[in-house]
Formats: C-alpha cells, sequence, structure tokens
C-alpha cells in the first residue's frame, strides 16, 4: 500500500467538501465506505490516492418499503437487504442477486453504494504488474484484447477496454429501473442507474457520470417493480463464492400463462450492467413456449463481439435468457 | 511506462502520513494504538496486540483466515482499515472460550479432527461461530454454501461441516460468541 491521509469527516457536507472522486484511478482523492473492495485495490496498489475520506456514520443505512417503492440507503449492507422480509417479499430478486454475490463475510461490511462502484475484476487491471491497461492507466493500452479474455465483456466493448462489471446487484436493479440518488458540493441529483455507469469508449478510466465530490446517497426502485415473477440467473465456475461468467436478471409481469411485460438484463457480459429492450419488447405477449422464448434471447447478441476466450458467453447468454425466463414464469 | 520502473519510482514516492491515534475494543478490553493509516484490522491485532490467532492467507478477502466477529458480525479483518473500525466490538478466536472451557464449535474441531495444517482453522471456527448464530447450519448444503468464504487448502471441509453441524446441536442457533 502506498501511502494517504485518511479523514473521517465529523458529517457529510465536510465529506462532500474534500471532493473525493469514485471510479478513476487519475483521481488523487477517494472515498471509502464498506471498504471491501476499495481495501483490496489499496493492498494490490491499483488505488494509489494522496487521500482517503471516510464515509463510516455519515450516510443512511436504512432500508424502506413504501407507497413509492423500495428505497436503500447507500450504507445499508449487502447482508442486511437480503434480509430484509419486505425486500425479500417484494422484491426478491434483488435479496436473490445479493446472496448469490460474494461471501457472508463480506455481505456483511459491503455496502449498497460501494456495490455500484466496485471495480472490475479484469485480471489485467488487478494487476500492477501488467503494463497495459486503460483503465488504471490511462493512454496505456489493453492487455485483454488479445490477451486472456475468457471473462471479459462481449456487449458495451471498445478498442481500448473490454472489462465486465462485476456487480450481480446491479444487473438485479437495471432490469426494475432502479435510479442511484446522488448528493454532492453542487447539490443533490437523481440518476437512472442504466445511465449511471459509462461505456468504456475513449475514456475506459471514467466508470460512472459522478462529478469530483458526489456520493450515492439511496438507491430506489419504482413501486411497479414490486411484486412480479422473477429470476437471477448466476452462471460461475464454481458454486459459490465466484463472480458471474454470465448472469440474466428476469423480471415478469405474467397475463395468465403469457408474458405481459419482461424485464431483463445481463451480467458478466458487458461493460456496465446491461439491459436488453429488444428481447423484452420480442417476449411481450409471449408465451412460454420454449422455441419462441429462444427466438427472441437471439436478439440479446445483437452488436455481440467475442475476443476469442470469450466467444462462447454470446450463445451461453442467450440460453441463460430462457432458463430464467422458464423458472421465473413456472413461479405462482 | 508504468510498470516497466519500480512501482514507486513510476508514481512518486511519498512518505507516510503521521500515526493515527485509534482505539480499538477487541475482546472487552480496550486499547489505545498510534497507528499508520494503512494498517488494517488484522495487522492491528497481530502486529500491535499481538493476537497471532487470526491468520493471514491471502490479504485480499478471499481466503477468510483472518475471519473475526465485529458487533457479533463476521468479517474479513484483512478488508478493515483499523482506523475506521474504532467503537466497534471485536471478537477474535482469543476471545472465544470462557477462561478454560472452549467454545462447543472449537470443542467439535477437535473431536471431529476438522483441520490438518491449522492455518485456516481460527477463520474457519470464528465464521463458523456466526454460521451457527445467523441460523444457517441446518444441513449440510447450507453449512457448506454459508461457509463458502473460508478456504482450506488442506481440504478438511467435510470434517469442518462435520463439527458445524456437531455445535450446530448442542447450543443452538440462538447461543452468542
Amino acid at each position: 500500500m502506498y501511502p494517504f491521509a485518511l479523514e473521517r469527516p465529523r458529517d457529510l457536507n465536510a465529506a462532500l467538501a474534500l471532493r473525493a472522486q469514485a471510479g478513476r484511478n487519475d483521481a488523487p482523492v477517494e472515498y471509502i465506505a464498506g471498504g471491501t473492495d476499495m481495501v483490496q485495490l489499496l493492498q494490490e496498489n491499483v488505488r494509489r490516492p494522496e487521500k482517503l475520506v471516510s464515509l463510516a456514520g455519515l450516510l443512511d443505512d436504512r432500508i424502506e418499503v413504501g407507497p413509492q417503492g423500495l428505497r436503500l440507503g447507500a450504507a445499508a449492507t449487502m447482508a442486511e437487504v437480503a434480509a430484509h422480509a419486505e425486500v425479500v417479499e417484494r422484491f426478491p430478486i434483488i435479496a436473490q442477486a445479493l446472496l448469490n454475490s460474494a461471501s457472508p463475510q463480506v455481505r456483511n461490511q459491503a455496502t449498497m453504494g460501494g456495490n455500484l462502484l466496485q471495480r472490475t475484476r479484469c485480471p489485467y487491471f488487478r494487476d500492477v504488474g501488467y503494463v497495459s491497461c486503460n483503465k488504471r492507466v490511462p493512454g496505456s493500452g489493453c492487455s485483454a484484447i488479445g490477451g486472456e479474455n475468457r471473462w471479459n465483456a462481449v456487449l458495451g466493448t471498445s478498442e481500448n477496454c473490454i472489462a465486465v462489471n462485476p456487480s450481480d446487484l446491479a444487473v438485479a436493479l437495471v432490469a426494475l429501473d432502479a435510479v442511484v440518488e446522488v448528493g454532492g458540493p453542487g447539490g443533490d441529483r437523481s440518476i437512472p442507474l442504466a445511465d449511471f455507469h459509462r461505456l468504456p469508449g475513449d475514456t475506459p478510466h471514467m466508470e460512472t457520470v459522478l462529478e469530483a465530490g458526489e456520493v450515492i446517497t439511496a438507491i430506489t426502485v419504482p413501486a411497479d417493480a414490486a411484486g412480479l415473477r422473477s429470476h437471477y440467473l448466476k452462471v460461475r465456475d464454481r458454486a459459490s463464492f465466484e463472480f458471474a461468467v454470465v448472469s440474466a436478471a428476469v423480471a415478469l409481469d405474467m397475463d395468465g400463462s403469457g408474458i405481459r411485460r419482461a424485464r431483463i438484463a445481463l451480467g458478466g457480459v458487458g461493460t456496465k450492467p446491461w439491459r436488453v429492450p429488444q428481447v423484452e419488447t420480442a417476449m411481450a405477449g409471449a408465451s412460454l413456449e420454449p422455441a419462441r422464448l429462444r427466438q427472441a434471447a437471439a436478439l440479446a447478441a445483437e452488436g455481440a463481439q467475442g475476443q476469442g476466450h470469450n466467444d462462447f458467453k454470446i450463445e451461453l447468454m442467450q440460453r441463460a435468457i430462457v432458463r430464467a425466463v422458464e423458472i421465473a414464469g413456472a413461479r405462482t | 511506462m508504468p510498470g516497466a520502473s519500480s512501482p514507486a519510482a513510476a508514481q512518486g514516492y511519498r512518505s507516510a502520513p503521521a500515526p493515527l491515534d485509534v482505539v480499538l475494543r477487541v475482546n472487552g478490553a480496550e486499547h489505545r494504538l498510534a497507528l499508520d493509516a494503512r494498517t488494517t484490522l488484522l495487522d492491528a491485532l497481530r502486529e500491535h496486540l499481538h493476537l497471532t490467532g487470526s491468520k493471514k492467507g491471502c490479504g485480499l478477502g478471499q481466503c477468510g483466515a483472518c475471519t473475526v466477529l465485529m458487533d457479533g458480525k463476521r468479517v474479513k479483518s484483512c478488508l478493515n482499515l483499523a482506523a475506521l473500525v474504532e467503537g466497534r466490538e471485536i471478537t477474535t478466536i482469543e476471545g472465544l472460550a470462557q477462561g478454560d472451557q472452549l467454545h462447543p464449535l472449537q470443542a467439535a474441531f477437535i473431536e471431529r479432527d476438522a483441520f490438518q495444517c491449522g492455518y485456516c482453522t481460527s477463520g474457519q471456527i470464528m465464521a463458523g461461530v456466526a454460521c451457527i448464530n445467523e441460523g444457517h447450519a441446518n444441513s449440510p448444503e447450507e453449512i457448506r454454501e454459508w461457509m463458502s468464504g473460508n478456504l482450506c487448502r488442506c481440504g478438511a471441509y467435510d470434517h469442518i461441516v462435520a463439527a458445524i453441524r456437531d455445535a450446530a446441536a448442542v447450543t443452538g442457533s440462538t447461543r452468542g460468541g
């Protein structure tokens, strides 16, 4: 770990005034909340901030379900949200995605806000022994393109970066049209989660739309996403404590045995949590007949680009959608 | 070119700021320490308080050998900066027994021979105590899922699961750790 000054502000305004910047390796000041990802990044010298600003005790950790829907305080832990009775009853796919993430120890500590801001698991980003990573060192190149890229993205990639966003939670939340509440020195704003993460493009080192000083204060999920038949299917290399190779979050509004509306997002395949509206449109009004589901799921491959080792994900993600829709549709 | 020279030279050398005053509550006792901001809870326990029962395996939250309880909940002490856990009640493996009376899970680990080299054992026991307290020790399958944050390179998993089942039967799911 490189030396840093640790600030422990007494209130949130003092923390915001220190203008830390999330999701950029070239930022000299960074926030720390639960710290499960940040401490790893510090230990591996991936992040070398001059100053670390603690948000411990400064952010809302309440979990509320009301007429407006669900509100998750940014400091609520993964374990608290996953075990919350009303989350389990009304928004089960969120609890399911969380319980399929990380380990019990990490879930006791990691927060909602931090989960959305966790950095990619691309091995070339995580290991400073590799010279080239545009996300870690802007302009240095991408080692994953032409390298070991089994874990990398097939959707939303650019010639500069093919790193996957690793969050399971974000995949479930983006399927439910979640909104990120942000506080900052310039005031508060709300950002749809679908617009919160940036595509890598020419600037893969800028991962979110957060400005300097801004922090996530809460995540909200609209009430019309409650009570849907849902499933979070996670395909991974071992049964537990592993990131997704491919995942599919599906929430269905059913009309008898037919699909009135499907909400579908993919994980493990995109440079950001990946919603597939073209598949949703094709499934609207459809039955759960397998051939019809396969036909609709095939549309997820639009624009997908394999890099060699990860070509299999393009087929696997379609099958994951079909399987998740079948499981969700069979729920009562 | 980053990576081609030493990391320190590429980044520019930066000297460590002055130590921070940190008060840690560990196994019921309060300790006043002066710590570099980089000090993890694990390093504070081992290097400053000489509580070496918590082990450093990976230092990256992957192996679970450093598991402790914080306000009764299991966490990985290597993923916590010590200066950010002031006021929290930390319980380590050294704080588990009541005098000479082992915690039922410690006794079960001996009875079931739930280790070979023993390096992961204190973390397994701390995670196992939490697993039982949470009510997640009702079947071998459930125990395996909820103990997935603790790795054992010797592969003593079958005996670890058996020990946790035994202790869960003895303690019920409500006993404090």
